[in-house]
Parts: C-alpha cells; structure tokens; sequence
C-alpha cells in the first residue's frame, strides 16, 4: 500500500540506557545496510540481532556501536521489513543515527504512523482501529505542541521572509507569463533570479551552519591537543579539567565514558577526543605521515597546538603546522617561565591569521587568554550564543536540507540557461519545503501574491 | 398550464459558450439533445474582449479540440489576429491567442449547431425546473412548454438575475442589455441552491474612424501560421493589427474626481469582482504609484468599426466615460459606441458539485460555465464540454470523466472550483497547475484524443492520424538514442557555426538534443534527418528529450498524487461517526464530499493528520464489509 521506508526514534527521548531507532518499508534493510559496518544484514537470518557500527556516510566516521535487529516481512510489527537500531541512550548518539538514515531517503514518520502501516496491512483487528485513530491525533497534537516549542520565534520569522522572498521571484516569473504583454514589470532575468536564487540558498546553508553549531553546543567541540613529547599537552589537558570543573552534562543519560573529558570553558563545551589516538599524538606525524595525520586531525572541530617557548623550532613542528593548515587551530606556546628560544616571528608567520597565545601552564599564567582565544574562534562572526538554539528539531533540518538541494537543482539550471519557467519549478519546490517547516503550504498564497504585487489587466 | 413539448435525453439551457460545447458533445455521443436560448442571434456572443486564447486558457482551447469540441475550429476559421504567446520561455507556458471577429464567431457557431443532426436548437427562456423525487426530470419555460428530460444542463452564464451598473444607473439586464434570467435563478434558490454574487465589467467600445493610431503602437499577429485545432489546414492570412496606447495623469486625475461616481465605489455591498481583470477604478485606488497602465485597442471584427478598448473596464456614468477616454493618447476625438458597464450576477457555489459538474443535490442536474464562478470563454468551454459528456454518459449508462490534475488545465480548473470553491469569479492561470510542465500547448492532443475517441468526440481518420503522429515521434526517439554521432571536422563547424559547443568525443544524438542550446533543427542539420517527419513531430520529439529530466520528475510525483486519487471514498460516509477528525475538518469535508482521499486533501482546512484517520476510518469499513 505504501512504498516508502519511514523512521523514527521509537524510544522515549533521554530516558533509559539505550534508544531504538527504528524504520519500516521496502527499504529498511538496504538503507541500513549502506551505514552498518558488521555482517551484512542483507544475508543475515529474519528476526535476528547483529553487532556492528553505524558509519557516517560523510566523515566515513564511525557514528555510534549499535545492535540491530533485522526483522523481514510479514511477521513484523507493521508487516513490512522492519530494521531496530539500538543506540545508547541520550539525545546525541540516536539522533545522529536517525539523521544519518534520513539522509540515505527515509522519510521521518508522522506520528502514529508505525501503528498505522500495522493496522492497514491487517496487523491489527477491527477493534483496535479506534485506538489507532485515537492515537494518530494524540500524537499529533503532542508532536505539534513539542514542535511549536521547539521552533524558535526567530526561526520562523526568518523562514517566513525566505519564504516571502521567493514568492515575490516566483510571482515575478508567472506574471510574465500569465500576462506576457503586461509592461509595468521589466522581465524577469536569469541574473536576476541567479542573484535571488544565490542569496536565499546562502541563508539557508547559514542556518544549516548555526543548527551544526548548534548541534556542537550540544556534543561538544571535538577538541584535540597535539604537539611534540614534553612541551606541556598533558599540563593544559590537567588545567582545563582543573579550571573548568563545572563538567558538562547537556546529554542526559548518557553512560558513555567520554564524559569525563566533556569541559566548558566560558560556554564552549569541549570534547577530547580521542579518535584514533589524536590525544596521544607525540609521534603521530612520524607515525603516519603528513597527509594521514591531516585526515585523522580534520576529524576534529577545534586543535589546540602546544608549543615549548624554551626550544627551537623543529621540523616536526613545521610538518604538524603543515598538517593543520587551513583547519581550525590555536597556536599555544608554553613554559613561558623558561628562557626564550623559539622564534616567534617565524611561529606567527607559520600560523597565518591563527591565534598564537604565550602560556606558562605551571605558572598558571596565560590561561585566561587561552580560554579567551577558545571562546572566540567558536563564537566568531555574527553568530550569538543565542542564536545556536535556532534549528535543532532533525525535522527541520532535513527539510531546510531538501530545500537547499532544490535550490541548488534550480542554481545548476540556470546554468545550463533553462528557461525560467522550468527553474521556477525548483525554486517553487525550495518554498514548499520551508513552508512545511512552518507548517504552511497553501498554494493559494501565490495567487494572492500575484494581484497584490501586480496591477494586471489583459 | 403548461403543454407538452417532448422529450429529450439531455437539454442544455443556454447557448453560450459553455452551452455550445455541452450540448454538441452531448449530441455526438448519441444523445437527443435540446438546446434552449435566449436569443437565437446570441449563440456563443463574447460579451466582453473579443479575444480566445492566451496564458492556460489557450491550452484550454487545445485540450477542448483533442476532446472533440468546437471552439480551436470556429476561432481557426474567424480570427483576424493570431499570435504566439512567451515565445523566448519554455515549452510548457507557450500559448495561442486569437483575436476574434466577434459577428463571424456567432454565425459560424451558429451553422455547426443547426448542422448537428442529434441538436434541436430553440429560442425560448426557462423560468423553472422539473424536479420530481429530488431529480431532475425536465424544463417548463416562460411560454409554458414543458420539456421532459433524463438530464438537464444549465448553461446561463451572468444572466441569473444579471444587473447592469453604470454609475447611479442601475437595472435588471443580462450582458449587452439581454434580458436577464430572473425566475429561473429563483427556482434555485427554492431547490436549496446556496447562490453567490459576483461582479465583472467590460470597458467602453469606440468607432475606429475616430482613433488616431499614429499616436499608438502597432501589435501586429504573428506571420508564421498558426492554429488551435490540429485539424486546421487552412490559415487566414490576411490579419488585422490592435494597437497600443496608455492612460495619463489626466486619466487618473479624471478618474479619482469622479470615483464617488461609480458604481462600484459608491460604497453599497456588491458582489465580489475577480482580481485579474480589474476596473480603471480598481487599478487607480489600489496601484495610485503607476504612472500609466496600458490600454490595448483591439477591433471586434473585419466588417465592424467597433473597437474595444481593453483596460478601461469600468462602471463610471456615462458622462465621465467620454471624458476618461478623450484624455488617452490617440484617443483624443474618439466617439464611444457603448459605454462600459458593470454587471452583477448570481452564480452557484460551486462545491454544491461533483467532479462531473452535476449537482450534489439534485441528480439529473448539472451546471457549468459562469453560473458556476468562473469567468472567461475558454473556462466556461472546458466545462461545458465535460458537463455535456457526463450527462450524456449518465443518459447512456456509461462511466463518468473525470480529468485529473496531471491530465489537462481542464482537470485542474474543475478539481479547483469543486474542492476548493472560489471567492471571485475563478480565472484559469498557469501557475494553478502543478504539473504544467506535462500540461503543455504542444501535447494537448497526446493527452486527449484517445479519451475523445473512446467517447465517440473525434472521428476515425482523425484518431488514424494522431495514432500515427504518435508513432513517428516514438520511432524518433529511439533513432536519436541509437545513433551516435562522432566528432569531426563537419559537425564541430556545424555546430560552432551554431554557437554551440563543439564535440570532444562521440555522443548520441539523443543526448546532444539534451543540450540546452541546441535545436532539433540543428541537430537534423548534423544527423541525416528524415524529411517525412512533420513540424509537429519534430517538435515533439525535441520537447521530450530535452525536458526529459524534468518530465521525469513531474511524472514522479503525478505517481504520488494518483495513488491517493485511487484510494476512494465512499460515498455515504458518515464523517459525524468519525472521532478523530477535527471539527473545521469534519464540516468542510461534509460539505465537498470529496470520491477520494486525494480530493479530501486538497480541501483548505484538512491536514495530513485528519486525512490519516479518514484513511484508517476507510479501511476498517473496507475489514469489516471483508468478514461479512
């Protein structure tokens, strides 16, 4: 009856040990085969659970541990292919897990869904089709009042303007075309809706940026300290623990044990990380070269590179600053308290427009101005502490990514000097998605548009 | 007392030009239909701008043609204008305008319809319904015949207690100073009818030999051929041009003075006028910033001096009129024949119908054209060409039509005013459709003739011609995708010659099409083209694989959108029994009565979360019909 896979975290949100997110559909099986690492659940027996780990498609970074139960059609729940994913507990792990599947083409489920699918393929009797109603307004009405909450005031006025810009443009194409002699309004150009088509597609990727950030509150910085053996990374590890003992706990329930290395300092959650080693990097450039070391080091949103103030610059050094070009860093220079001997200049002229901050960490000098710098490179630009909360609910960053991906759709056929009536098609598509988002979707609204914005006659 | 005046499977009240259509469609599918109208010299009068034609509604008039309806043939043999509408935009919102030879179309009209064998035309005004048991079951008229019928089509458009406003003139008259249908309109409203007000108006007209055109700007037709139907073989050549001129700060100024003067302005309730085709009143008030709007003189015919001078619709005394008109350019000494007027009329609320255009409440009856909202000669047209097949069909025991949203403008227009209901006179506009890229001029006949045939609409050597055009383009088709073209000296001069791109490597020809900056035309210049492929073919074909991609994906989601128009519903539910729906929801579904669950989503007020119960509430009905 229905062809699509769905999903949804099926568990109750920050409560319990482990989460399970869980999808339906003739698509279970392959989506989640594409991201699991472990046996391959196409050949794997129905109804059993299998150990592996959700990989993220992007990174190509392992995303969660999980167990998953691979139940086919039709002894399941809703009588179609049903995949389980049990994740730890907490917002952080299943959300991402989910957020991975909908990129592969899930679609988010509507509430009640699941129990609907069962019940349509006869999965539940006659007398039980009452609840089934029941429930599908019982959980709309909450979903939508969690929702509203979860939308920020800001973040629908400022959907509500992209919106309004793009129905002006789209208004401005169908009045050309529906009144081609009509000359109060110059036609419509393909620069200019390359000008309107770029702006909006730029706002909508700033607000993805903010809803990643966002998302960083909420994880935590992936933080990683390299440098070369005994210029003080463990000291700066110890004073950041010491200094910041406030240990950030924004993910309830969660039992993981990188917890302990969670810190905020001055708002700014970091998490040490401890992917394949970084933290522990005395030789790592030595280990696996230049190139590998930067593939490790991308991994990480923030590095923080300790240099000894007492010694001279070494080759290791300049192949480190040549592994972490162009990624996000702050230069540290230790041990302050001891003679200078490294060559300052040469450090400000290898670490670019990058802040280069003089500690003695023993001394407990310079502290402030590192946590200063932190704070800073995280806060930068126009973008406010506030601000951050703007888009977290995953449904609405999916549909602010297909809207970003119809605009593009729209930007390449400009390219390609399509007509303008068929780029309308996406941009119209762009302005669907972020109505949804709203939840506002008339059509009618463009027709309104049309004789509001235009005197029109013949 | 009435007498009786005989018996007919279909009666069409009103030869407008929703009339015309219904009741020769009617007829073609076997039949005996009665026409009744006003006014025997009236059929199929266009009341206001003499043109057919333009932006939706031309494709309109192609899709009417491919169903096997009159209007494309009778404007093919009587324009004076013919022209190619957003030329430099793509192929889905190309569109033919025409404009009309307004006393020719009516006789033209006129012959088709006496010509019809299964069509008897009568003059004659219906004042009532005969509605027994609920249905309808006939007509009795003013001269008290009474007509018996299997079903009956009303057709009056803004007759229906018409009131013509000229200033603080105002009294009961159809359009052009007809006589209005007044008792007939009544008897709806007894039926139960809920019956709506709306306005329109049409400018003033001025003899020709009073203008001076050199003041104006010349809008000639096009030189190239071109026609509505696809069985137009003969074009004429011989075209007549409109002209170009514009309001001024005087004409404002005239118009501001004067605006406690009109009708419309003079602060009474009236009923509602339609956005799109506003008055010179409306356009000042509400743009006072523009300068100038245009005005567009456009002759009524070859052996008439009047001219109509589009964009001055108004409702302003007479006097004022003279003035108004005497302040455009080029206009200066022109002599008004009619003055323009403002007219108000009843018409139906239309989601009172079924997707046939028959009545929820009164089987047997059906209604379509203007009474039933809409505005415009091509819209009327497409509704009355479905109203005549669907009573007919119910008349000869056949499944009903329904076009859908994917399939024709016509689909649309109708899906629109029967879900969602109109609160203006409704005016078809491309971007209505959501699929318009499918819902092409080109294409009109790849979309109906097959249907028009089944119904019996289109004759055999028509259908044995479009089978084959059909054939040739796909025959193209897989030509273009086998044959790979490699690059060489002569078709990279070609094609640079062109200002295309030249070739790196070999491609086929199929996807070298795909390149948005190159024609079939170039591309047969290349490739050893076949010189039996008509213009019509070769268009085709280039259409379709160029737009490809986006063909694909509109077709992508007309998939999704059939599959909830398959999920029916039944129509006796009872949506008090449903709990979990809401009450706004509840009441707007009570009053469309939507057949499928994808009719029930396009109602304004029903969310996705109702449309799920319902979808559940229609299945445990279906479970427990099951275990009976």
């Amino acid at each position: 009856m229905e062809t699509d896979t769905i999903t949804a975290i099926s568990t109750p949100i920050g409560e319990g040990a482990i989460a399970i997110v869980r999808l339906s559909g003739p698509e279970a099986i392959s989506i989640t085969t594409e991201i699991f690492k472990g046996n391959d659940l196409k050949q794997v027996a129905s109804h059993t659970i299998n150990y592996g780990k959700i990989i993220d498609p992007q990174s190509n970074e392992i995303a969660e541990e999980v167990m998953v139960s691979v139940m086919r059609a039709p002894k399941t729940f809703t009588r179609e292919d049903v995949v389980e994913i049990n994740c730890h507990g907490g917002m952080v792990a299943v959300n991402r897990v989910l957020e991975i599947i909908l990129s592969k083409g899930a679609r988010l489920a509507e509430p009640g869904e699941f129990t609907k699918r069962a019940f349509l393929h006869g999965r539940i009797d006659l007398s039980q089709a009452e609840a089934v109603m029941d429930l599908i307004r019982a959980k709309t009405d909450k979903a939508m009042s969690v929702a509203l909450k979860q939308m920020d005031g800001r973040l629908s006025t400022l959907i509500e303007r992209l919106r309004q810009d793009l129905l002006e443009t789209v208004a401005h194409v169908e009045v050309n075309i529906d009144y081609p002699e009509y000359d109060d309004v110059e036609e419509m150009s393909h620069e200019m809706m390359r000008k309107k088509t770029k702006e909006v597609h730029a706002e909508i990727e700033k607000l993805l940026q903010v809803a990643k950030q966002g998302k960083i509150l909420r994880e935590g910085l992936a933080t990683a300290i390299i440098g070369r053996p005994n210029v003080g990374k463990s000291s700066l590890m110890n004073t950041l623990v010491q200094e910041n003992k406030a240990i950030v706990t924004e993910i309830p329930g969660t039992t993981r044990d990188i917890i302990e290395e969670y810190v905020n300092v001055r708002g700014v959650p970091l998490r040490l990380v401890d992917t394949a080693g970084i933290r522990e990097t005395e030789d790592i450039v030595e280990k696996i070269g230049v190139e590998r070391s930067r593939q490790v080091l991308k991994e990480s949103d923030l590095i923080l590179f300790v240099l000894n103030y007492n010694d001279d610059l070494t080759e290791e050094d300049e192949k480190l600053f040549t592994a972490i070009q162009g990624l996000n860093y702050i230069v540290i220079i230790n041990k302050t308290d001891l003679e200078q001997k490294l060559d300052l200049e040469r450090v400000k002229v290898l670490a670019e427009d990058k802040p280069v901050v003089t500690t003695s960490l023993i001394e407990e000098e310079g502290v402030d101005e590192l946590e200063n710098a932190i704070s800073k490179t995280f806060f930068e630009g126009e973008i406010d502490t506030g601000d951050l909360t703007y888009v977290s609910n995953v449904r609405h960053i999916q549909l602010l990514k297909q809207a970003s991906r119809a605009l593009e759709d729209a930007i390449d056929a400009l390219k390609l000097e399509m007509p303008l009536d068929i780029v309308q098609i996406d941009v119209t598509r762009t302005w669907e998605f972020l109505g949804e988002i709203i939840g506002d979707t008339a059509s009618d609204s463009l027709i309104d548009q049309l004789f509001s914005q235009f005197c029109l006659g013949k | 007392m009435t007498y009786d005046a005989g018996h007919y499977d279909v009666i069409v009240v009103g030869a407008g030009h929703a009339g015309v259509e219904a009741g020769l469609a009617a007829a073609k599918m076997g039949a005996k239909t009665l026409m009744l109208t006003l006014n025997l010299d009236m059929i199929a009068f266009m009341p206001c701008n003499p043109s057919i034609g333009g932006p939706a509604k031309g494709i309109v008039v192609r899709e009417i043609d491919a169903l096997g309806g009159v209007m494309a043939k009778v404007i093919d043999k009587t324009y004076i204008q013919m022209r190619m509408l957003n030329t430099g935009k793509g192929p889905a919102v190309q569109a033919l305008r025409a404009q009309a030879d307004k006393p020719l179309y009516i006789k033209e009209m006129k012959q088709i319809i006496e010509n019809e064998r299964n069509l008897t035309l009568r003059q004659g005004m219906v004042d009532q319904l005969i509605v027994e048991n609920g249905i309808c079951k006939g007509v009795i008229t003013e001269t008290n015949a009474a007509y018996s019928a299997e079903t009956v089509i009303i057709t009056t458009g803004t007759f229906m207690r018409g009131k013509v406003l000229m200033g603080d003139l105002e009294y009961e008259s159809g359009p052009n100073n007809q006589r209005p249908t007044i008792k007939l309109s009544e008897n709806l409203e007894e039926l139960g009818f809920e019956i709506t007000r709306f306005k329109t108006g049409t400018p003033p007209r001025v003899n020709s030999h009073t203008i001076d055109y050199s003041k104006t700007e010349i809008q000639p037709g096009d030189e190239k051929p071109q026609s509505f139907s696809y069985e137009t073989t003969e074009y004429i050549t011989e075209q007549i041009p409109c002209w170009l001129t514009y309001t001024n700060e005087f004409t404002h100024e005239i118009i501001n003075e004067n605006l406690s003067l009109s009708s419309m302005y003079s602060g009474m309730k009236r009923g509602t006028g339609p956005r799109y085709c506003p008055s010179i009143e409306d356009k000042i008030v509400r743009f006072n910033d523009k300068p100038r709007h245009q005005i567009f003189l456009e002759p009524e015919g070859r052996d008439t001096e009047e001219v109509y001078v589009q964009g001055l619709s108004t409702s302003l005394p007479e006097s004022i009129q003279h003035e108004m008109v005497r302040s455009v350019e080029g206009l200066e000494n022109a002599e008004i024949m009619r003055a323009g007027y403002a007219i108000e009329y009843d018409a139906i609320v239309p989601t009172q119908l079924w997707p046939t255009l028959e009545t929820k409440k009164i089987p047997g009856l059906f209604t379509a054209g203007q009474i039933n909202g809409t505005s415009g000669y091509e819209e009327a047209a497409a509704q009355g060409i479905m109203a005549g097949i669907n009573a007919a069909a119910k008349v000869l025991d056949k499944e009903p039509v329904i076009l859908d949203r994917s399939q024709a403008y016509i689909g649309v227009l109708i899906d629109d005013l029967v879900t969602k209901g109109t609160n203006e006179p409704y005016r078809l506009l491309t971007s209505r459709a959501e699929y318009r890229l499918l819902l092409r001029h080109d294409n009109a006949d790849l979309r109906m003739t097959e249907l028009g045939y089944q119904l019996g609409l289109i004759s055999e050597e028509r259908y044995a011609k479009f089978v084959e055009k059909n054939r040739l383009v796909e025959e193209e088709k897989i030509r273009l995708f086998k044959l790979i073209i490699k690059p060489s000296e002569e078709v990279n001069y070609l094609l640079e010659q062109a200002g295309a791109t030249p070739l790196k490597e070999a491609i086929k020809a199929y996807d070298l099409l795909k390149r948005p900056e190159l024609s079939y035309d170039l591309l047969a210049s290349i490739i050893q083209a076949d010189p039996k492929l008509s213009a019509e073919v070769t268009e085709q074909v280039g259409i379709q694989i160029k737009y490809e991609g986006y063909i694909k994906k509109a077709n992508e989601q007309v998939e999704r959108m059939l599959k909830m128009e398959d999920k029916k519903i039944p129509v006796d539910i009872d949506y008090d029994d449903i709990s979990g729906i809401a009450t706004e929801a509840k009441e707007k579904l009570k009053k469309v009565r939507p057949l499928s669950v994808g009719q029930a989503s396009r109602i304004s007020g029903v969310n996705p979360a109702d449309i799920s119960i319902l979808i559940v509430y229609i299945e445990q009905g279906n479970i427990a019909r099951l275990a009976n």
